[in-house]
């Protein structure tokens, strides 16, 4: 019971009166939140780029690369790299020895199929040539043809799937997704009418 | 020198846990003018500090899973404090050729901080399993018996409900319910066509004001704390009004050890390692309420050992420990190409299902005894981290394409949870590991599991259920999908279809009761049959495990074994 915090009621009001007193801020976590998150990304962009925990400066722009290939920006919203999937996975893989084996092993494998392939490292290679390899990692059915791709497909699902993450949990990308929750209603009015439902 | 030291304190009551049936017995028990010390083996609970309500998914680094992602489902970081799979220094065993799972709370209102908020009442044939169908025991209580203390657990922490008349599945008193989202509304059409009960849900969940707690405000996030206690949990509902009476005494970060013995045979004393000064302690109590979950209630019990009780406290019928059971649990997904259509909208409501579909065969000849329920929820929730992994396994490649499936198909899968009855088993049991120890000298559990015949018939009923529900509402079963709900508990598969054993976390009946000191531990009162001023207050007494989710059968069966505690103190009886 919260006699001392605030209530829905006064939450709903300080929302409508769109001034968000200093007591209130403190007593709100989603306004706080909003508000740290802010200066964060303001600190950000004074600080300049992201320093990676992880990876070497070099792996990291293949990461910010690939991200952004997976999912890349187009006319709606931004890309993987606008919604930090890079810093994601940066931070996820420097505390998980699995991701470090799979995903360093799949950057190694990428510049080493394309010097043989191009004799450059795949951050050189032409965008035509980088489909090409990345075709070739993208589908299972390629492994199931050729074992020697199962390492690199597994790489690159699991990079997929990190990407997905990173997007999708980011601002644009919820936003790009239509979520419309995470609010104070005082009814729930359910399904809206439609047809065939 | 001589020293006259203080006089020894000593409380009316020590209750050992503070969660559904340990909030329930302090707040009975306070108000009933006692003076009772509580033990939490975790740290208190400061809602302003520990919820993450309304927070978003990019407002922590890790996006909800923790360090190296490694926190998911029921332990990301979004949950309200609760509890844990693993306890690091506090292990558990499990015995060769078992399987089993064990979730623990070390917190103030324990699991009640995340649960589900499912509250249902068990019927009156769930109490009398053995004259039923001739499997089990029966209850040494009945239904009409506890009914009264369900009508005063619902009226103080509110639930939603509706009135419907289903067999074995009482009603209560209820609030009006929240409206179904579309994605119940089409699980609904399709069960009314297949003659499935298909009803609004009965939750934990105020959808008024109720003393004081304001209504509900749909944010879904009931998992993470609710910092208007607009739903129930033991720590913002049980422990605030014990605390007002003035009489409660929390001890927090004691991990008890042993029930000690008096010279005329009582409980005296509880022996607790303060964890936070590494030190022994003890609390002194004209009686004992042990609530600390079923399994750590067992192991209490088991590890209290004394000449006169060289097994164990209470456990001269050698019970303690046996006919553990938990739910069956059985998941499926499917995918709803209509859904993919619906505009954006707002889909949160409350924290858990809108619809439900109670046991709706009772009665009936089936292929197994007893029954089971389904949950299933879905739709257009908040994203989080794993929700794309199927999407991303199941179209592959990458780019634009990639991203516009997976906005396409957000929101149009929904996953199914059958929760069913477990008869008890002689396979199924807790027992002091004879090695290991805890990180406070404490021997742990070890855990004995097999399910049995009718629990894997019963899981096969339900994969069949579900396909059928999710054919005839026009979708198609998903092989290999994650749920896109939180779900009520890590399912781990163990065959194809069965949860493994202590994975939905309703682990129940340890310590069960019964009218026979030789074959139960406790009486009708949830009172030892052989320390009289020694009571357990969680699921360890239940003497069956109904499908029925068992929250609210603790704190109404809590209340009851407080008012009779109450009445014996009055009249000096322990």
């Amino acid at each position: 019971m919260s006699t001392d915090s605030v209530t829905r009621r006064a939450v709903l009001k300080s929302l409508m009166v769109g001034t968000v007193a200093g007591s209130v801020m403190r007593a709100i976590p989603l306004e706080a939140a909003e508000h740290a998150h802010h200066i964060i990304e303001a600190e950000k962009e004074i600080a300049g780029a992201y320093t990676p925990k992880y990876f070497p400066a070099a792996s990291y722009k293949m990461i910010q690369t690939l991200c952004e290939t997976i999912i890349p920006a187009d006319a709606e919203a931004g890309g993987a790299v606008e919604a930090g999937a890079p810093e994601f996975i940066d931070l996820l893989t420097s505390e998980n020895e699995e991701y470090q084996t799979t995903l360093g092993g799949g950057l190694k494998w990428l510049d080493e199929a394309c010097e043989m392939r191009y004799s450059k490292r795949y951050m050189e290679c032409l965008q035509e040539q980088q489909i090409e390899i990345l075709d070739l990692i993208a589908y299972r059915k390629n492994a199931e043809k050729d074992e020697r791709l199962t390492r690199a497909v597994e790489f690159f699902s699991l990079l997929r799937n990190m990407t997905a993450d990173g997007f999708f949990t980011s601002k644009i990308g919820i936003k790009y997704l239509g979520y419309k929750g995470n609010t104070f209603l005082t009814h729930f009015s359910g399904c809206p009418p439609l047809l065939g439902l | 020198m001589l020293q006259v030291g203080p006089a020894r304190k000593v409380y009316d009551v020590c209750i050992v846990g503070s969660g559904a049936g340990g909030g329930t017995a302090a707040k009975v028990l306070t108000e009933g003018g006692l003076n009772v010390v509580m033990l939490e083996a975790g740290p208190r609970l400061d809602p302003d500090k520990d919820f993450k309500e309304h927070m978003w998914p990019y407002q922590l680094p890790h996006r909800g899973v923790g360090v190296g992602g490694r926190q998911r489902g029921i332990g990301d970081e979004f949950m309200a404090p609760n509890g844990f799979w693993e306890i690091q220094g506090e292990p558990y065993t499990v015995a060769n050729g078992s399987a089993f799972r064990w979730f623990r709370s070390r917190i103030e209102g324990g699991r009640t901080n995340h649960w589900g908020r499912i509250a249902l009442r068990f019927g009156p044939a769930d109490f009398r399993a053995h004259s039923t169908d001739g499997m089990g025991d029966d209850w040494p209580i009945t239904y009409e018996e506890l009914a009264p203390y369900y009508d005063k657990v619902e009226s103080y922490i509110g639930v939603f409900g509706t009135k419907e008349n289903v067999p074995n599945s009482p009603d209560g008193i209820f609030q009006a319910p929240p409206r179904p989202r579309c994605t119940e509304t089409l699980v609904k059409k399709a069960c009314d066509q297949l003659h499935i009960t298909c009803i609004p849900s009965r939750l934990a969940i105020l959808t008024k004001e109720l003393n004081g707690r304001d209504p509900c405000h749909y944010c879904a996030q009931c998992g993470r704390g609710c910092r208007s206690a607009s739903n129930f949990s033991s720590s913002q509902v049980m422990i605030p009004p014990a605390v007002k009476t003035g009489r409660l005494t929390m001890i927090a970060n004691a991990m008890a050890r042993e029930i000690l013995i008096g010279q005329n045979g009582k409980a005296e004393a509880v022996s607790y390692v303060d964890k936070s000064t590494k030190t022994e302690q003890r609390v002194y109590a004209k009686t004992v309420v042990v609530a600390a979950s079923a399994c750590e209630s067992a192991r209490l019990l088991l590890n209290s050992k004394s000449a006169q009780f060289p097994n164990g406290i209470a456990n001269g019928s050698g019970v303690v420990g046996r006919y553990l059971t938990d739910s069956a649990g059985s998941d499926l997904v499917g995918h709803f190409p209509q859904l993919e259509k619906m505009p954006a909208h707002n889909h949160d409501g409350v924290g858990g299902m809108h619809l439900y579909m109670p046991w709706w065969r009772f009665g009936q000849k089936n292929e197994f005894l007893r029954g089971y329920h389904i949950e299933f929820g879905g739709g257009r929730n908040m994203p989080g981290v794993g929700e794309f992994d199927y999407v991303c396994e199941a179209q592959e490649g990458y780019g634009a394409a990639l991203k516009q499936k997976c906005r396409s198909v957000y929101g149009s899968f929904i996953g199914f949870s059958g929760r069913g009855e477990m008869i008890p088993n002689e396979n199924c049991f807790c027992e002091l590991d004879p090695e290991v120890k805890d990180q406070w000298g404490i021997p742990v559990l070890r855990f004995h599991w097999k399910w049995g015949e009718n629990e894997l018939k019963m899981a096969s009923d339900m994969q069949e259920t579900f396909r059928s529900i999710i054919e005839t509402a026009g979708g198609r079963v998903v092989v290999g999908a994650r749920r896109h709900s939180k779900p009520s508990g890590d399912v781990q598969q163990q065959s194809s279809t069965i949860s493994t054993g202590g994975a939905i976390i309703h682990e129940l009946g340890a310590v069960r009761m019964g009218n026979d000191a030789r074959s139960s531990a406790l009486n009708g009162h949830c009172q030892a049959h052989e320390v009289k001023n020694l009571f357990v207050a969680d699921a360890a007494p239940f003497v069956t495990n109904p499908d029925k989710n068992p929250t609210l059968t603790i704190m109404a069966l809590a209340w009851r074994t407080s008012e009779y505690l109450l009445e014996q103190a009055k009249k000096m009886e322990l």
